[in-house]
Parts: C-alpha cells; sequence; structure tokens
C-alpha cells in the first residue's frame, strides 16, 4: 500500500496525498498494527529481491565466490560458525543469506507474473462472459465449473508435465520460468472471472454503458475503458491473496522436483536442498529459507484479510 | 427433484467426458506412444504393424470411443516406466493414499469442529486467540513447509515417530493392505495424517466459528435462551446442529483436494501412495500414469461433488424449492 501512497502523490501532487491521508482506508490501515508490520515485511522483502544483486555480500552462484571449504558452516552466532556467513553455509559453500535473497528474486518474479497472467487471463475472459452474455457466457463459465472442482497444485502439475512432455527434457533448465508462470496463471485465473463476470453484469445495465453504446463506441472499448474501472475493486483483495498462494505453488511444484532447477533455486528449491540434511543436523540450510517462505506468505495473507475487511464496508 | 438429480448427474457425465476428454488428448498427442514402446533399432515395418494394431491409424474420434470405453473398464495401457499395466500400479498404491487420505480428513474434521465451537463460544479467551492464530499460520504454512517442521521436531529431535513410509503392513482380501492394524504401522501414520489434515482443519475451525457466531445471533437461539434452557444444549443441541450443514458440505468438497493434495505429503514422508507414483510420471513424463490418475482424480471429485450436492438437496428443504424451479 505505501508504494501506492507514493505514487499517487507524485502523480496528482500534495492535494491528492492530504485526500488519501484521510480516505477509510489509510486511517483504517494506520490503525492496524499487524496491517503496517505486514506492508512494512513485504516491503522490505520486495526490496531485498529487487536488490539482491547488491545486497547480497556473495554471488551464491559465481563459481569463483564459492569454495567447497566452507560447505556446511552453521550460523555466526553458532560453535564452529564463521563471521563471513551470518546464516551459514549449504552443502556446497554458498552463503545461506545470499542464496535466501537471490531464491526470494525468483519466487516473487514467478509469482507475481504468474498472478498477473491469471488476473489478465481471468479478468478478459471475466469481461467477455459477462458483457457478450448467452452462449459464449455459458461456455467460459462451464470452462471454469470444471476448472474450479480440480486443486490448482494439480492443474499446475498438469500443465508443467504437458509441456515438458511436448518440448522434451534438454529445453527444461530454460523453460522453466516461464512453465511455472503459465502453470500459475492457467490454475487461478478462474476467481478473477467469477467475481469481474457477475460486476460486469450489474454494470452492463447502467446508464453510461448505454450511453457508450449509443455513442456508438465498439464493444470491446466500452468494455476495457468504462466497464473495467468500475469492476475492478474487489480484484485488488484476490491479487493480493492470490500472490501468497503463488508463491506457495511454485515453492510446492519446485519442491516436488518439477519447478525450478537446482542451478537457478528459489525458496522451494532451496528448501527442497536443505531437507536432504535435516537428518545430519544441518537445520540451518532448511530453516531460514523455510522461515523466509512463511513469512513472506503469512504476511501477504494478513494484508490481503485486512484489505478485505478495509474495503468491505459491511465489516466495519 | 427427480428433474434436478437428473439435470446434476448429465452434468457431471459432463464434467466427466471433458476431464476423459483432456486424458485422452494427452494421452494420444502428447508425444508418440509408439517412441516409448520401440527400441531405435526396430524396423519401419515393425513400428507401422505395431501402430495398425493398437489402432493409431483411426479416425481420432473412433480413438476417443475406444480410450472412454477403456477408461470405463479401468485399462489405461501399460506404464512406460513400470512395463506393467497402470491399473495395476494404481491399484497397489492405492490402499496407502485412501488410508492416509481419510485419516487425514477425520482429524481435521473432529479437531477442526471442536476448535471452531470452543473458539465461537469463548471468543475472548487467550485459548481461541492462540487457535485464530495457529489457523492463520496453518493457512500461511505450504505443506511441505508443514511435514519438514513435523519430521524435524517429532522424529529428528525427540525420535518419537518414524517420518518414512507406513510401517508394517497387513494384506486384507486379495490387493488392500492396511497399516491400521499394527502399531509400527499407526505411528507412521500420525505426522503425514496431521501433515496433511492441517490446512483443511484450519478451514474448518474457520467456517465453524464464524457460522456458530452467525447462528448464536439468531431470534431462536435468543428465545431458546429465554425460554431458559441450559447453555450446553442451546449450543450443542441447536446452535451447532446448524452450523454443520455447511461443514458437512466443505469437508466433503475438500476430501477430493485432500486426495490430490497427498501428492506433496506423500513426498516429503515418503509414502508408498499414488500421489508419489503420480509425481514420477509427471518428471518422466509416463503419459499412460497421468492419463489414468487425471481419470480417476476426476472421477472421485465429481462423485464426491455429485453426493454433497444431492445431499444438500435433501437437507436443506429450503434449497429443494429452489430446485424445483
Amino acid at each position: 500500500m505505501s508504494e501506492m501512497a507514493g505514487a499517487s502523490k507524485s502523480a496528482t501532487g500534495s492535494g491528492a496525498f492530504t485526500r488519501f491521508r484521510q480516505s477509510d482506508i489509510f486511517v483504517s490501515f494506520r490503525s492496524s498494527p499487524l496491517a503496517m508490520t505486514a506492508a512494512v515485511i513485504v516491503l522490505a522483502m520486495f526490496i531485498g529481491a529487487a536488490f539482491a544483486t547488491v545486497i547480497a555480500p556473495y554471488n551464491p552462484f559465481d563459481p569463483a565466490q564459492v569454495f567447497l571449504s566452507d560447505a556446511s558452516l552453521p550460523p555466526r552466532w553458532q560453535d564452529g560458525g564463521d563471521p563471513r556467513f551470518f546464516l551459514g553455509t549449504d552443502d556446497q559453500g554458498r552463503d545461506m543469506f545470499s542464496a535466501i535473497l537471490y531464491g526470494l528474486q525468483v519466487s516473487l518474479l514467478v509469482g507475481g507474473l504468474g498472478v498477473a497472467l491469471a488476473a489478465l487471463i481471468g479478468i478478459t475472459l471475466g469481461l467477455i462472459a459477462g458483457y457478450v452474455g448467452g452462449r459464449t457466457d455459458a461456455l467460459i463459465m462451464r470452462i471454469a465449473d470444471v476448472q474450479l472442482t480440480f486443486p490448482a497444485i494439480l492443474i499446475a502439475l498438469l500443465i508443467d508435465g504437458v509441456v515438458h512432455a511436448t518440448f522434451k527434457g534438454a529445453t527444461r533448465e530454460a523453460s522453466a520460468i516461464p512453465v511455472l508462470v503459465v502453470s500459475i496463471g492457467l490454475s487461478f485465473w478462474v476467481q478473477y472471472a467469477r467475481t469481474i463476470r457477475s460486476s460486469t453484469f450489474v454494470e452492463k445495465g447502467k446508464d453510461y454503458v448505454s450511453a457508450a453504446r449509443l455513442v456508438g463506441l465498439p464493444a470491446p472499448v466500452i468494455m476495457w475503458r468504462h466497464v473495467l474501472p468500475n469492476v475492478l475493486g474487489p480484484v485488488l483483495i484476490i491479487l493480493t491473496i492470490n500472490l501468497g498462494l503463488a508463491v506457495i505453488t511454485e515453492a510446492t511444484l519446485s519442491f516436488l522436483g518439477v519447478g525450478l532447477p537446482p542451478t537457478e533455486p528459489s525458496l522451494g528449491t532451496l528448501i527442497a536442498i536443505g531437507n536432504q540434511y535435516l537428518f545430519s543436523g544441518e537445520w540451518w540450510i532448511v530453516a531460514f529459507p523455510g522461515a523466509t517462505l512463511a513469512i513472506l506468505v503469512l504476511s501477504v495473507n494478513l494484508l490481503g484479510d485486512w484489505l478485505r475487511d478495509a474495503l468491505n464496508p459491511k465489516l466495519r | 427433484m427427480l428433474a434436478f438429480i437428473i439435470r446434476r448427474i448429465l452434468q457431471s457425465a459432463g464434467v466427466l467426458l471433458a476431464v476423459t476428454l483432456i486424458a485422452f488428448l494427452m494421452f494420444r498427442f502428447v508425444g508418440d506412444p509408439i517412441n516409448q514402446m520401440v527400441g531405435i533399432d526396430t524396423p519401419q515395418a515393425e513400428i507401422a504393424q505395431i501402430r495398425e494394431s493398437l489402432g493409431l491409424n483411426d479416425p481420432v474420434i473412433v480413438q476417443f470411443g475406444r480410450f472412454v470405453w477403456n477408461a470405463m473398464h479401468f485399462q489405461f495401457g501399460i506404464s512406460y516406466q513400470f512395463r506393467q499395466p497402470v491399473t495395476q500400479l494404481l491399484a497397489q498404491r492405492m490402499p496407502a493414499t485412501l488410508e492416509l487420505a481419510f485419516t487425514a480428513a477425520g482429524f481435521a474434521l473432529v479437531v477442526g469442529v471442536l476448535m471452531g465451537v470452543y473458539s465461537a463460544l469463548r471468543r475472548d479467551s487467550i485459548l481461541a486467540r492462540v487457535f485464530e492464530a495457529v489457523s492463520l499460520v496453518g493457512v500461511s504454512l505450504p505443506t511441505f513447509l508443514i511435514g519438514i517442521l513435523l519430521i524435524y521436531l517429532f522424529a529428528v529431535i525427540l525420535g518419537w515417530l518414524p517420518s518414512n513410509g507406513r510401517g508394517e503392513v497387513v494384506r486384507i482380501g486379495s490387493w488392500w493392505t492396511t497399516g491400521f492394524l499394527t502399531s509400527s504401522g499407526l505411528r507412521s501414520l500420525v505426522l503425514p495424517a496431521i501433515t496433511l489434515g492441517l490446512f483443511q482443519m484450519t478451514l474448518i475451525m474457520r467456517l465453524v466459528r464464524s457460522e456458530m457466531l452467525e447462528v448464536l445471533r439468531t431470534d431462536y437461539i435468543k428465545f431458546a435462551r429465554a425460554r431458559g434452557l441450559t447453555a450446553r444444549a442451546i449450543n450443542f443441541g441447536h446452535a451447532l446442529k446448524n452450523t454443520l450443514i455447511p461443514v458437512i458440505t466443505i469437508a466433503g468438497l475438500q476430501l477430493g483436494s485432500i486426495i490430490a493434495f497427498a501428492i506433496i505429503t506423500e513426498t516429503v514422508f515418503n509414502w508408498p501412495g499414488m500421489g508419489i507414483l503420480f509425481l514420477k510420471a509427471v518428471q518422466n513424463v509416463d503419459i499412460p500414469i497421468m492419463a489414468a490418475y487425471l481419470v480417476m482424480i476426476g472421477l472421485i471429485f465429481v462423485v464426491i461433488n455429485l453426493v454433497v450436492d444431492l445431499l444438500y438437496g435433501l437437507v436443506d428443504p429450503r434449497l429443494r424449492l429452489t430446485m424445483r424451479r
């Protein structure tokens, strides 16, 4: 939310900023310490991920900076810890803190792009279904119904399997990120489509749509320029909650070994690697990426919960 | 009512047909089924002969018909990896997955309802807040992370429970194996079942809590209080009973996701079920297993949805009215 605050300030001057500061949503934000904490954590993680190359003390994927002699060092505060590696090192001598920052970058990239794709597909199909109606509507919603009966993770697994079967194993590493984004996008679009469709249905009957039609605007223009801004509200909540789900989905797929390869680790891959060392006592290899993932998703969910309550006047 | 049932069954059949079509398209067009069966040095004439004998030269619609027919008889061909009939492979692993799934579902339902009722009745108690925090964490932690955490706590540090496999199993009948009858089987079940059930448990707890709070505000509860009924009779006889309809619906619908989510839990705990088989199939492009699993899961989901919908109509008279229209 604080990015939005900054954006609206710079875009339209201080008048808009004052208005924003007095708006219900900002007041509710300021009065909820949980939401503020969550926002700070999410923001910090986004910044850490975006500037991973600058912040991280090492590049964990540059062979020249990684030495096997540093392998499996515990965190700094434990016996045998090395002051150079705050959170210890993994089995190959990579700095855990740096690896987590790089992993966070990949996780947030895949999750963010996946959610964006899902929203794009869902909003487009929802608008078309709601605005055009009739057979088109029935077809789109039937597909949505069928898909909704299956959990997203299963659909993502299937898409991943089919894509890799079609394009064979050689391209697996290079295509990992796009495949994951497509899998997540195709697994999460239904919720957007349903929400947008039902509110488009309502908007369609309003005067401004009739007016736009009378003026002779083509249907796509009416849909995108006039109806869309009026139905976009609830999408923001779904986007927030889905980001957490998408990050979990990516991590799960990578953990299961069908997501990102170990050469391009996300949080899920790091956890999968660390899981192998659980029994030999090297708990930090799995604990820190795991905690990062958990805190990230928890914060995003808290923000989503708060946003839902804040935007829903019925609950106040 | 009858019209509703028929329409609902037809819809389910349609969904199932769509799922089967996807499975067929995958089976037929993703990776050539022939390539997987023959060696590099097999002569062209022989390949053509196999192609003909498998009916791969027939019109696609005929092939789809044959696929559906075979699927109805639970025949999905031979696994590329194991060189065994897919049906046999799935049947071997089905008991493990089903026992895990039903234990997890039972755990989620019992504990979830108890926690939900408690936190609705004692809204401001410390324990209710703890439950709420637990539910938030349960929703946010990915399944595999919960599994790893439990293994670390109870298997590595405390050494109380096994973290790997099913333990000793007993064979019942011709193909069913059960871990319920041995102590090592039961002990092995604890951690995976909790891991798998935790998410559903938090879901049920949140649902019971909000439904209970809603029902406790209604007039008939106030009337029951005015009549001087005991708190226990009101809370459990009247309030809980009326919250259970949506709870059972959700729990029923979630059973399907539990079976699907078992893929993750089985991987973490090396549980020899269908989920691991499917995951290996995805990794190794073993299309017959993927297709069979898809059709089977589709069947389970559709049947559960259908049963829940029909039960809902039976239980809630208001819905029957809307159905008649």
